[in-house]
């Protein structure tokens, strides 16, 4: 399948990355001491799951759903970001108290950079869409969506996406072991 | 193809399932839920009470979907009702986990196993080497490939409801997709 496009009944508000282009680097930190680096994950697909707070009932369902989905991300060697305009220490507490296994990204200075550069950045209220995006191994966006704010895409979509990925390495390919940021060779 | 996909039961209901209710029902109810969550626990007596309603008009399906991570008693509470399934005691299993949420660690599940008059040994052994576990992950994945996306998730007629989970909202869209007209 060579298209992947965004469900047509729901307007896209935003300019949300189309799928072919090529996602726009970013640094962010997962932790107070270290960076998250996005094209550190090439060789392997990327979920960029934008949501638009830590705390809120909508988003938090969301993130403990990918948590407990984390395995299956794993089996197509798939990495997940979540991201969000809170900041590090906001998110430390976040993940701790939902038992992330993946680092939530704080959005935060300039606050909503990383989102503009995706699009899905809200002006009027200063956070992130919620909005999903799944990269290839090359960088490249693949689906991207943008759900309506309160409403939880759920994984479905992003399993169905990083099925249709056409090489997401097996488990016998080099990708399999490789650690994001160490050398393939 | 979307990254959007829609919200239908992927996965239909069939023999592997806990069923309430006759094949020849007007309408079905399948909740994913879990034992420890305390939306699941509210919706337990509205679901009940549906079934009393509604009598042989609905056939009902509960399937696993413990968010383990947030509930670290789920995935033993669910494969507890499992093995009382294998002594043909699920839904008593099922309604004791709901009716007791606060305390579903692994000497609790096996009291309970016990009250209901299950045979503690080979109980106990279903628990110990995990006998159900890839049972309940089964159903957890068919609810997440099916839009499953927090718990309690509702389908009725194999899609998702996504309206509030209260008696009156749902007797009201059971009804109308049971044919009948004014609830």
């Amino acid at each position: 399948m060579s298209t992947y496009p965004i469900r047509p009944s729901i307007p896209n508000p935003t300019a949300a990355l189309a799928p072919g282009t090529a996602a726009p680097e970013f640094r962010l930190p997962s932790t107070p001491d270290l960076i998250v680096i996005l094209s550190e994950f090439r060789g392997s697909p990327v979920i960029l799951a934008f949501y638009p707070a830590d705390w809120s009932p909508v988003c938090g369902d969301q993130m403990t759903l990918y948590n407990e989905v984390l395995p299956e991300f794993r089996r197509f060697h798939a990495a997940l970001l979540g991201i969000s305009v809170d900041g590090v220490w906001c998110h430390l507490a976040f993940a701790k108290d939902r038992k992330l296994h993946f680092p939530p990204l704080p959005d935060f200075e300039p606050k909503g950079a990383v989102a503009r550069t995706c699009g899905v950045h809200r002006p009027h209220d200063g956070n992130c869409e919620r909005a999903l995006f799944v990269i290839d191994s090359e960088g490249i966006v693949r689906p991207s969506y943008v759900s309506p704010i309160g409403v939880n895409p759920g994984a479905d979509g992003i399993l169905t996406a990083l099925e249709a990925l056409p090489t997401t390495g097996g488990p016998n390919s080099c990708q399999s072991t490789r650690h994001p940021g160490s050398s393939c060779r | 193809m979307s990254i959007h996909a829609t919200s239908r039961l992927i996965l239909p209901v069939s023999e592997r399932d806990h069923i309430r209710g006759p094949a020849t029902a007007l309408v079905s109810l399948v909740e994913y839920g879990d034992y420890e969550c305390p939306f699941c626990g509210a919706a337990y007596p509205v679901v009940e009470e549906l079934q009393q309603v509604l009598g042989d008009r609905l056939r009902f399906v509960f399937r696993h979907f413990p968010l383990t991570q947030m509930h670290p008693h789920a995935q033993g509470a669910a494969e507890a009702a499992e093995a009382a399934g294998a002594q043909d005691m699920f839904w008593e299993m099922h309604a004791t986990l709901y009716t007791h949420q606060h305390a579903l660690d692994g000497a609790h599940l096996i009291r309970y196993a016990i009250a209901l008059g299950l045979d503690p040994t080979s109980f106990r052994h279903a628990l110990g080497g995990r006998s159900y576990e890839k049972r309940v992950r089964e159903d957890f994945l068919s609810g997440v490939r099916s839009g499953v996306n927090g718990t309690p998730t509702f389908f009725i007629d194999g899609v998702r409801y996504d309206g509030p989970p209260d008696f009156d909202s749902l007797l009201a869209v059971l009804a109308e997709a049971a044919g009948e007209t004014g609830g």
